[in-house]
């Protein structure tokens, strides 16, 4: 492999142009509510921190049932896998892992 | 209902605890019911508390996943995963930590690969949310180092700093089915994902090509320039912006900051040292 030296004057450079397309003034969080790549998902933390963050019911009643006659219902059916690999829904009831 | 131990307590936990996630297994010695006679049915309504209330969990750590495969299939799925990975601690935050590994290696969702990339980053926002709080390096900091040694400068990225690097749109797949974003998912696009929490609320956001393996480097104890050779070669050509990658690191609150005065004395230097090839 080339390897691509990363010379002190190189690194130097790159911190002071880094730097300096920020705003020095503004802090770097402050900074990031503007300036992203691409896209920045903000928090909506509300109530969505994961578990234990809320009070999981302890009551509810739930069958398994046969489960694996099911298959996603959600958006995974709705989405297209590229080279054509759609799922294969029937394969649902078979090469489970042991229990 | 009362449970009398035969034997020591150690013993009767170790025959009880089995029984709640196997449901084949036959009734722990001891369980009765007020009548004195073994009560199964009453042992049957705790067991399903103890699954249901883990498989809410899960639900509620992955809410993107959830939407995913929706509601039956996902509760189907963290039910298998429960039984197969019965908690280890009893903090409860931290539980379904493996649930992307077992989603890969649930044959039934082989079709759907993206799923454990997913289920990765939903893990990420996580444990960026419960990270230590600490301050992000500001820019100015970093200016204030001297120029000549910044190279063999030694920065850490953040506590809630996490990255992956996804042949799946993870990012764009997370803003429609966790953040509601109406944006158009490409299966066919890789995303490298930076997440953070400078302050009280999880970032996830795009990288630039080089920018996690930049992170990856710097999390390992390697230099800045250090850092950035590898950065540099882990893409092809050219591609690797140095000062644009630090930039975004910086605005996104993703390293953690160091004392200048620490810094300007060498204490942060990393000197030429050692890289492992």
């Amino acid at each position: 492999m080339k390897t691509r030296s990363m010379t002190a004057a190189i690194v130097a450079g790159a911190v002071a142009s880094a730097v300096t397309s920020l705003s020095v003034a503004t802090p770097a969080n402050a900074q990031a509510k503007e300036k992203c790549y691409g896209v920045s998902l903000k928090g909506k933390n509300d109530c969505k921190a994961g578990a234990g963050t809320t009070c999981a019911g302890t009551s509810t009643v739930d069958y398994q049932g046969n489960a694996w006659t099911l298959v996603p219902a959600g958006t995974c059916v709705t989405m297209e896998l590229p080279d054509g690999r759609k799922g294969s829904l029937t394969e649902l009831d078979r090469d489970l892992p042991k229990a | 209902m009362r449970f009398d131990p035969p034997g020591s307590a150690v013993a009767a936990l170790e025959a009880f605890a089995p029984a709640l996630l196997e449901g084949e297994r036959d009734l722990p010695d001891g369980i009765i019911g007020p009548d004195g006679k073994p009560s199964p049915r009453r042992f049957n309504v705790y067991r399903n508390n103890v699954v249901v209330s883990l498989v809410e969990a899960v639900m509620d750590s992955y809410p993107a996943v959830l939407k995913l495969l929706g509601e039956d299939y996902f509760k189907a799925v963290a039910r298998l995963f429960v039984i197969n990975n019965p908690p280890k601690s009893p903090v409860l935050i931290w539980y379904g930590a493996a649930f992307a590994e077992f989603l890969e290696s649930f044959p039934p969702l082989a079709a759907y690969g993206y799923l454990p990339d997913v289920a990765r980053l939903e893990w990420a926002w996580l444990e960026a949310y419960h990270a230590a709080d600490a301050a992000p390096l500001q820019p100015q900091t970093l200016a204030s180092v001297p120029g000549d040694l910044l190279a063999g400068l030694k920065i850490a990225p953040h506590p809630s700093c996490r990255w992956l690097q996804s042949p799946w749109p993870v990012v764009s797949l997370l803003a429609v089915n966790r953040f509601e974003s109406g944006e158009v998912v490409d299966l066919a696009e890789a995303q490298e994902v930076l997440v953070t929490r400078p302050d009280l609320d999880v970032e996830v956001r795009l990288m630039r090509p080089g920018c996690a393996c930049l992170l990856e480097a710097l999390s390992a104890g390697c230099s800045l320039s250090e850092a950035g050779e590898r950065a540099a070669q882990s893409v092809q050509e050219d591609v690797f912006q140095f000062d644009m990658c630090l930039s975004d690191l910086l605005a996104a609150g993703a390293l953690a900051a160091f004392d200048p005065e620490e810094a300007a004395a060498g204490f942060l230097s990393g000197g030429s040292n050692g890289i492992p090839d």
